[in-house]
Formats: C-alpha cells, sequence, structure tokens
C-alpha cells in the first residue's frame, strides 16, 4: 500500500504526518519526494546509509565529426543548444534530456554522457516506539536534489523506483509513505502518480484552505481515494468544513496544537515514540486508510 | 526601482504573512507573488488594488498529439518518447498530456505524420493595475514550466511599472518591489531570484527549518544574490533561533530581526488583513524588520 502525503501549502506538517503515520506502521518505507528540502531524515535517523547518485542524459558534440548544419539547435524545443563559433553548444540548467538533438543529426556527431543532478540516500531507522513491542525497521529513502539545479522530477523518480520496488517485493503486506513537496505542479503531481491513497494535509486558515483546493484539484484530476489531516485544528476554518462535507472528503483526523509537539518536531524528535495517546491517533488513521485500500 | 524578494526554502515558515506586512509598511506601489503553483499574497486585503485583474493565458511547452486516424501503430514513438508520455490502450496510442514535455521527439520520429504539436496553455497570469501594480499567477494543476510563468510575472511587473513611470513618481521616499516566492530550490525559486536586489530569507527555528534554510542560502549564493535572514516563532525555539543567528554570523549574512509567535497572525490572515494592521508584538517586530530592509536597500 501507497500514501502520499500532501499539501500544497508548505509548513503545513507534511513531513510530520509522514514520520508519524511511518512510525506507526508495519514494514514501513518512508520515500522522502520533497528533494528541493528533504527534511524526514532529520527525524528518522537513518544508519547504514547508501548514496545512489542520480543523473540525466547530456549530448555532447564532437566536433570533428559535426558538419555545421545547426539541426540539432533547429530542433530543440527547449532552446537549450546555441550554435556559437562554428559549433553547437549546451545550456545543462535547460536541457530536457529528450535525446531529440541525437535523432536528428545526421553527422553522427552527437554522444550523451551522464550528469549528476542529485543522489537518493537509503538507510534504515531502528525504532523504538511506545506500544510496540518489537523494534521494528522503517527504510528511510531521501531524494537529494542538487544545489543549483532546476528540475525535482529525475531525482523523485530515483526516490520512488527504489523504495517502492525492493520492499513490495521482499515483503507482503508493505506500508509506503511518500513524503511529497508542497504545490500542485510537476513534482507534486510525480510524487502521487504512483500512490493508491492520498492523505491531504490542511491547516485551518484562509492561505491552507485556498492551496488545500488546488491540491485537492489536483488529486481528483488523478482519481485517487483521499481524505484530509486537519493540523493546528483549535482554531477552526469555517469554510473548508463547509468545502469537505460538499464535496463529500473525509476527515480522517484532527490534530491540535500542542506546545509539546511543536518542541519535539522543533529537536527533530518523531512525536509518536514519546505521546501514547498520538501514537494511537495514528495508528487508527492508517486502519482508516487500510479499509479504503485494501 | 530595487526588488525585494522574500524566500525561506521550507514552506510555512511565514513568507507571505511577512511580505503582506512588508507591503503595507513600506507603502509599496508593486508587489508580485512569484509562488505560482501555490499563490496566496492576494488573499491579504489591500484596499488599494483593484479588484479587476487583466488575466492572460500563459502558454508552456507545446504538447503532442495523436492524430488517430493516421496514426497506424507502428509504436516507434512510445520506443523513444523518455518521458512515458505515451500510453497504448488497446492497440491505439495517446499522449498523455502530464508526462509530454513538449521536445517533439515524437513528432519527428512518426513516419506518418500522424504527431503534430499543439500550443497548451499552462497558466493563467493576472495584473491589477490602478494605484498600485500587483502581478501574480496561477499554475495549472501538474504542469511543469513554472520557472518560465515566475518569469513572466516578474516581466508583468516590471512592464507595467515601466508603462506607468510608477518610478519616477516621488510620492514615497524610496520605491521598492516586493515579491513574495515560493518553497523550495528548484526552478520557480531560481527563476525567482533572478535580477532581484535583496533576498530575505524567513527562517524558522526548528531542525527543519535550519536544514532548508542552509540550502536556499548556497542556491541565492551561486546566483551571485545578497541574503538576510530574520527567524519567524523565534520563540517557539531560543535554542535554534540561537543556532541560527550563529550560522548568520559564520557565513557573514545580515541579520535583520526575530519576529515572535503570535496566535493573532492566523486570525488576522483569515480576516484577510496584513499583520502590520493590528497591534501585536510580532507586528511591531515586522516593523523593526522592515525598517532594517529600508537600510539596506537604500
Amino acid at each position: 500500500m501507497r500514501i502520499a502525503v500532501l499539501s500544497g501549502k508548505g509548513g503545513t506538517g507534511k513531513t510530520f504526518v509522514s514520520v508519524n503515520l511511518a512510525n506507526v506502521a508495519e514494514n514501513a518505507t518512508y520515500i522522502d519526494c520533497d528533494v528541493e528540502e528533504p527534511n524526514g531524515r532529520l527525524f528518522l535517523k537513518p544508519t547504514q546509509i547508501k548514496e545512489i547518485p542520480v543523473y540525466t542524459k547530456l549530448p555532447i558534440f564532437d566536433e570533428n565529426k559535426c558538419v555545421g548544419c545547426r539541426a540539432c539547435v533547429n530542433f530543440c524545443h527547449f532552446n537549450a543548444l546555441v550554435y556559437i563559433r562554428n559549433k553547437p553548444k549546451i545550456f545543462p540548467d535547460v536541457c530536457h534530456s529528450c535525446g531529440g538533438c541525437n535523432l536528428v543529426c545526421n553527422a553522427n556527431a552527437i554522444q550523451e554522457e551522464l550528469r549528476q543532478v542529485g543522489i537518493v540516500e537509503t538507510g534504515v531507522y531502528n525504532r523504538t516506539a511506545v506500544g510496540l513491542e518489537d523494534t521494528n525497521r522503517i527504510h528511510v529513502v531521501t531524494g537529494i536534489l542538487n544545489i543549483g539545479e532546476a528540475s525535482a522530477i529525475p531525482v523523485i523518480k530515483e526516490a520512488m523506483e527504489l523504495g517502492c520496488d525492493e520492499p513490495e517485493k521482499s515483503v507482503k503486506k508493505s506500508t509506503i509513505i511518500i513524503d511529497c513537496p508542497p504545490g500542485s505542479s510537476c513534482s507534486a503531481m510525480e510524487s502521487i502518480s504512483e500512490s493508491d491513497y492520498c492523505i491531504l494535509v490542511v491547516e485551518p486558515t484562509a492561505f491552507g484552505f485556498h492551496n488545500f483546493k488546488m491540491v485537492y484539484e489536483l488529486v481528483s484530476l488523478m482519481n485517487k481515494p483521499c481524505g484530509i489531516v486537519i493540523n493546528k485544528s483549535d482554531l477552526p476554518y469555517l469554510p473548508l468544513n463547509q468545502y469537505c462535507e460538499i464535496q463529500n472528503i473525509p476527515i480522517l483526523m484532527e490534530i491540535p496544537y500542542k506546545e509539546v509537539y511543536a518542541q519535539l518536531s522543533s529537536k527533530g524528535e518523531v512525536v509518536t515514540q514519546h505521546d501514547t495517546e498520538l501514537f494511537h491517533q495514528f495508528v487508527g488513521l492508517l486502519h482508516r486508510i487500510e479499509e479504503v485500500c485494501l | 526601482m530595487k526588488r525585494l524578494l522574500v524566500l525561506s526554502g521550507k514552506g510555512g515558515t511565514g513568507k507571505t504573512t511577512t511580505a503582506a506586512a512588508l507591503i503595507y509598511f513600506s507603502k509599496a506601489s508593486a508587489f508580485a507573488d512569484c509562488d505560482v503553483d501555490a499563490p496566496n499574497l492576494h488573499l491579504v486585503s489591500n484596499t488599494r488594488i483593484d479588484e479587476n485583474g487583466k488575466v492572460s493565458d500563459f502558454y508552456g511547452s507545446k504538447k503532442s498529439r495523436i492524430d488517430v486516424e493516421k496514426c497506424v501503430n507502428c509504436g516507434l514513438c512510445l520506443q523513444k518518447c523518455r518521458f512515458q508520455a505515451i500510453q497504448k490502450i488497446g492497440a491505439q496510442y495517446y499522449i498523455n498530456e502530464y508526462h509530454c514535455e513538449g521536445c517533439g521527439v515524437c513528432e519527428f520520429i512518426c513516419p506518418h505524420g500522424a504527431i503534430v504539436m499543439q500550443d497548451d496553455i499552462a497558466g493563467e497570469l493576472t495584473l491589477h493595475n490602478n494605484e498600485v501594480v500587483f502581478s501574480t499567477a496561477k499554475l495549472k494543476m501538474g504542469r511543469g514550466n513554472s520557472g518560465k510563468l515566475v518569469t513572466a510575472v516578474k516581466k508583468q511587473l516590471t512592464d507595467a511599472c515601466n508603462e506607468f513611470q510608477i518610478e519616477n513618481t516621488m510620492e514615497h521616499e524610496m520605491e521598492f518591489a516586493i515579491i513574495d516566492g515560493s518553497p523550495g530550490i528548484g526552478c520557480p525559486v531560481i527563476a525567482s531570484i533572478n535580477g532581484v536586489d535583496l533576498v530575505l530569507v524567513v527562517a524558522e527555528p526548528s531542525l527543519s527549518g535550519i536544514s532548508d534554510m542552509e540550502r536556499i542560502i548556497k542556491t541565492a549564493d551561486i546566483l551571485q544574490t545578497k541574503v538576510v535572514v530574520c527567524v519567524n516563532k523565534y520563540d517557539t525555539s531560543i535554542e535554534n533561533t540561537e543556532s541560527i543567528e550563529q550560522i548568520c554570523r559564520e557565513k557573514s549574512i545580515e541579520y535583520v530581526g526575530r519576529i515572535p509567535y503570535d496566535k493573532q497572525a492566523s486570525r488576522a490572515i483569515n480576516e484577510g488583513k496584513t499583520l502590520a494592521e493590528i497591534t501585536c508584538p510580532a507586528s511591531d517586530a515586522l516593523y523593526e524588520i522592515y525598517k532594517a530592509i529600508h537600510n539596506i536597500l537604500k
């Protein structure tokens, strides 16, 4: 079962919900797809770390073979190529690695080399949870985009592949938690595309509500079953509740603001390892989702 | 005109709340929301914005389309597409518009001319323009091109300002444009940093907040743009606030102030007000930050 956690607005508590849900699940894998700012590993502190580099392809030009026809420059839909000083030049940041230039070159002057754009870090976290007798392990997979890189997509794809394939092959019942990037653009879409269920974490404010409607639209577009978790639920924002009622969106859980949660989280602690009440609430959340998915 | 960009790396640290307050204090006549996949600045009321903005379509990358009449189902496009954008349903091939990046490889490779590239509306730009210029946009669901749209938002702002020669009016002691950015460090953020005079990073005193702040500072550094830092909700962790202040000293980054956690903040936002309009400790702190930034930019 793959559960994606997303929010639209940043800072509503995606990572909080993701790491705590992973903490109460059996055979859990946590995948951090917020590769621009990955934070889950600050909570689920992994050991036995392996780093897998992520590459994209970049064309290189053989000056001896290039006949200067400019077919590649004219073809490139992203304007990643220019022809200067009698040779094609590439702007790596703009290249989408589509391979088009290579296809159109009649002189066979283009080859592709690999360019590293980030890494995926894998590791295991030995949890010591309240209420759990065993010391179960959580697989922690973190996509990390290189600073200065524009496109997160290749790193997200690699993280999803590494995070999903292994556990689903080796154990019967695995729970994969996907911590998504904020927003509703291509990187959020990529992160939820392989999920079975989406949890939308919402903050009951005008900002939170506005951005929630945007991701709800995205999730509906992709026909994913979903429900919401209201974080910092003390001050209700009525338009949100009315909207959920009209759209028939289940409110799965409400988490009130508690200073102790904020304190623990700011230090990188997983709250469900310290607070039995919250632990049981998260177990309940997981069960509700399992009922829908299984 | 000086341009100030408000960023944070981590989401939800208070970018928009800060930007809205700075707009109010500075009486800025030009501002923009570059958080194109979750815009919010328009929700904070500013009576000086006219209701009806001018809306225009934003065209992103083209998308391909298969003409099923001409298609012979040879599958060459599926082989060559690197974005898994070609799907086979039954015997027929279709384009998945969300995966298609518009590279044109399928159009080129198709031996029967069955694939054409078509314009695609990837979002919507809005320009409010009467007493003040406010440029904003909204990206369509699941679209890429957010960097291009950010560039379009900023261009719209600059063009409108030039047109009305806001830069030349002596109405205010100093003109500056305030731009609200998006979380993260990827394409929309890089596009928003380009060409601004100063980046204000709103940091949050948590381990996540610190990690994200360091990544956004490095990003701005690569783009050779000056950064100043403030901490929001500093009293939620004095210890982490002090770590942030320490990091700023080590990196010789100017630290412009700390804002206390204020329960009134959400209430003000839900009523569509900026923190600058109400009297509270957070509002006072923001005013001090405004003065510090004003001194740096003048």
